[in-house]
């Protein structure tokens, strides 16, 4: 009984029972909405596992989500809430969209160039929610939503310029190709790639996706940003303003320089996370939008089925990629609506979000085994 | 115990959720048609093309009892995964609906050179052999839009809301100016038309703040071409309590006493009638439909309660004179030139 409570209380464990009970909630909203949830949960299952190029775009789709999620996890090691990173990602995205068409130099150079770029502009972003708190101490959430805003009207705007708007499409030029993130991208649109991927189709079926180098930044951000919390004196500094600013105020911390060095870096990934979504998916460019893709906004999500670790992102982000995608082929094959996939998907948030839970029913029934062992011993006794 | 027992519960659950996901009907059946439609990011309950769209697929589905099945995109770089998902399944026929999946598209047709693509509102230069452009002449139905508006307006003042300049957008917008001018010519009164962009087809909130600002400089009535977001300036003309017209599909039911008339943009026939033609083995690949005025691609609602009958004849009849070739209404800003060089208007 003993290593089964322990067991349950093991933060991993209680996330995955989540995700079961959210799965098992969604199963009943889907049987109440009139489909076999056995059929349609299968059906999402397919669209996960089903075949390699279905993991290769979970993984295209996880790319962006991993980083701003990381971003949220990061800032809120500190006590901030970055609900901004939705702002930073667009900013990123279009920092990364106007450098990728304007220069063109070898690939060695230019994706590299692009994702400086892109992290430089999130990273301004980010800053400037940053400095508003330090400075004015106006709250990161209020300015972060309305910088969102400004970057998602800013973005239409440049958008819409004729320097870099593709005529009769509602979008920027893409980027050059030497940009790109995807495998042989120039290769792939000859008829020898056709031939090749016919030939194998294993890797054929990866090819053909968007599936691109971006996912290694991506881990190679996660990590470094995992490093600096944990195994630097900046992250000390930053961990010990999160548990509690005064007291880091009185050892000595400069809490303001740390909250907009903190924003600057988790604008810093946001933006990277816009930029590696420019160079690795099609259409490779900046397209108007009317209301916000939700890259950083699942982030917050992510960060939080995570526990705020970064390191945990890469998971959570796989597994939110992978619902958002798994999503779409229960709406094609089942034919449910995408509200109900929504609602699903929501729902199973919902019970990871819940998930600190178990530790505490884990006590629960500890304490009753433990009630029952003692009114058990006094009963033998008594006889 | 417990766990003992409860490992076997999830090993069970675990091995019937796999032996189950190996079995799922995800592919189509044998020996029946599968059609399948990507929507764009403005969803499949748009009000607009993406609406009418599966309207025509589910007309299909009830005729021929065909498989119709479709994908919403929700972001731009959804449109090549949901592309692909499609002829995952085997689909004979997939639907690109909107110009903005036309990269997609082409992507993604030329890996699959046995599954047939259909998209609309695109025309291709060099169009692959299992690739089919739908098209619509707009502008027979907006010139027609164009001339109700010229002929109702009392204040001799009306407005255009565009969309983005796009040679989708010209269409709708050079078809209503010589729509106007040629009712003005009519008339002998000058008419003037302001104009008026949102770069978007889904800001709501951007088009309403135009047509108010449209109304109360003087217009009495609005023709819109901006798909979803046309809502907006549908609400404006109910609160300004002016005339709108409509755009796509009849949206006299949104404002019944406002809208004056719509143009409409018959994408469901031009869907349903390619999807059967696709369906009976009929070559359609390696060129474009054009539809217009003639084959009932475009026109205008029989009902309109709101507008004078006397106009509605007269609208009659300049159709009659465009189905005859009489009038050629213009698309670009260029034929927009010569027409009214043309017609002697100014």
């Amino acid at each position: 009984m003993n290593k089964f409570t322990s067991l349950l209380r093991k933060p991993i464990t209680g996330t995955i029972i989540a995700i079961l009970m959210g799965f098992l909630c969604a199963a009943v909203i889907l049987a109440c909405a009139g489909y076999n949830p056995i059929h349609a949960l299968s059906a999402m299952l397919q669209g996960i596992f089903g075949r390699p190029k279905y993991m290769a775009n979970i993984i295209v789709k996880a790319t962006p989500i991993i980083l701003t999620g990381c971003s949220v996890a990061f800032a809120y090691k500190m006590g901030l809430f970055n609900i901004g990173a939705e702002g930073q990602y667009i900013f990123g995205a279009l920092a990364a969209c106007l450098t990728g068409i304007t220069v063109n130099l070898s690939p060695w150079l230019e994706i590299p160039l692009i994702l400086l770029a892109g992290m430089a502009a999130g990273a301004l972003y980010g800053a400037l929610a940053g400095w508003l708190k330090a400075k004015f101490n106006i709250h990161e959430v209020i300015s972060g939503i309305m910088l969102n805003w400004i970057a998602m009207y800013f973005s239409n705007f440049i958008t819409g310029m004729e320097a870099f708007h593709k005529p009769n499409t509602s979008g920027t030029f893409p980027i050059n190709v030497s940009g790109f993130t995807t495998f042989f991208p120039n290769w792939k649109a000859t008829e020898e790639a056709a031939q090749f991927m016919k030939d194998n189709p294993f890797l054929g079926d990866i090819l053909r996706t968007d599936f691109n180098a971006g996912i290694i930044i991506a881990i190679a951000l996660v990590l470094l940003s995992s490093y600096i919390l944990y195994k630097t004196s900046k992250g000390y500094q930053l961990r010990a303003v999160g548990s509690n600013r005064y007291a880091a105020e009185f050892a000595g911390i400069d809490v303001k320089k740390n909250i907009i060095e903190t924003m600057m870096f988790a604008g810093l990934l946001a933006g990277a996370s816009g930029a590696l979504a420019i160079m690795g998916n099609n259409p490779h460019a900046v397209l108007e939008i009317a209301a916000f893709e939700g890259n950083g906004l699942n982030g917050l999500s992510v960060a939080f089925i995570a526990n705020g670790s970064p390191i945990g992102c890469i998971f959570s982000g796989l597994l939110f990629g992978g619902l958002l995608y798994g999503g779409q082929s229960l709406q094609y094959v089942v034919g449910a609506p995408t509200e109900i996939v929504n609602i699903m998907v929501g729902t199973i948030v919902f019970f990871v979000a819940l998930k600190d839970i178990i530790p505490v029913i884990a006590d629960k029934m500890e304490h009753r085994a433990a009630t029952k062992k003692l009114v058990d011993q006094k009963e033998g006794a008594s006889s | 115990m417990l766990r003992k027992k409860l490992f076997k519960a999830a090993a069970a659950g675990l091995a019937a959720m796999v032996c189950l996901s190996g079995c799922a009907a995800s592919q189509k059946k044998e020996g029946t048609y599968l059609v399948t439609m990507v929507t764009d990011t403005g969803g499949i309950n748009d009000q607009s093309f993406n609406q009418s769209s599966w309207e025509g697929l589910e007309s299909f589905n009830q005729k021929t009892g065909a498989d119709v099945r479709y994908i919403e995109s929700k972001q731009a770089s959804d449109f090549t995964t949901n592309m692909d998902r499609a002829c995952d399944a085997y689909s004979d026929l997939v639907w690109g609906i909107g110009f903005s999946l036309a990269d997609s598209l082409i992507n993604i047709a030329s890996y699959n050179p046995d599954i047939h693509f259909a998209i609309v509102d695109q025309s291709f230069e060099d169009t692959p052999m299992n690739v089919t452009g739908v098209t619509f002449r707009a502008e027979e139905s907006s010139f027609l839009a164009g001339y109700v508006a010229g002929m109702s307006t009392k204040t001799d003042r009306v407005g255009y809301i565009g969309a983005m300049k796009t040679f989708v957008n010209d269409q709708f917008e050079y078809g209503f100016l010589a729509g106007v001018q040629f009712a003005a010519q009519e008339r002998g009164v000058p008419i003037q038309v302001d104009e008026q962009f949102t770069e978007s087809y889904s800001d709501v909130a951007k088009a309403k703040a135009i047509a108010n600002k449209m109304y109360s400089s003087g217009c009495d009535i609005i023709y819109h071409s901006v798909g979803g977001a046309g809502y907006g300036a549908i609400e404006s003309a109910k609160e300004n309590k002016k005339y709108i017209i409509g755009v796509d599909s009849d949206q006299s039911y949104l404002a019944p006493d406002n809208v004056l008339t719509s143009a409409l943009k018959n994408v469901n026939v031009a869907v349903e009638e390619l999807s059967t033609k696709a369906m009976n083995g009929e070559d359609i690949g390696g060129k474009t439909f054009d539809f217009g005025l003639s084959d009932n691609g475009v026109g205008l609602p029989k009902e309109n309660k709101n507008m004078d009958p006397e106009v509605y004849q007269k609208t009659m009849e300049v159709q009659e004179r465009i189905i005859n070739g009489e009038i050629d209404p213009p698309s670009t800003e260029e034929t927009y030139k010569a027409w009214l060089s043309e017609n002697g208007i100014q």
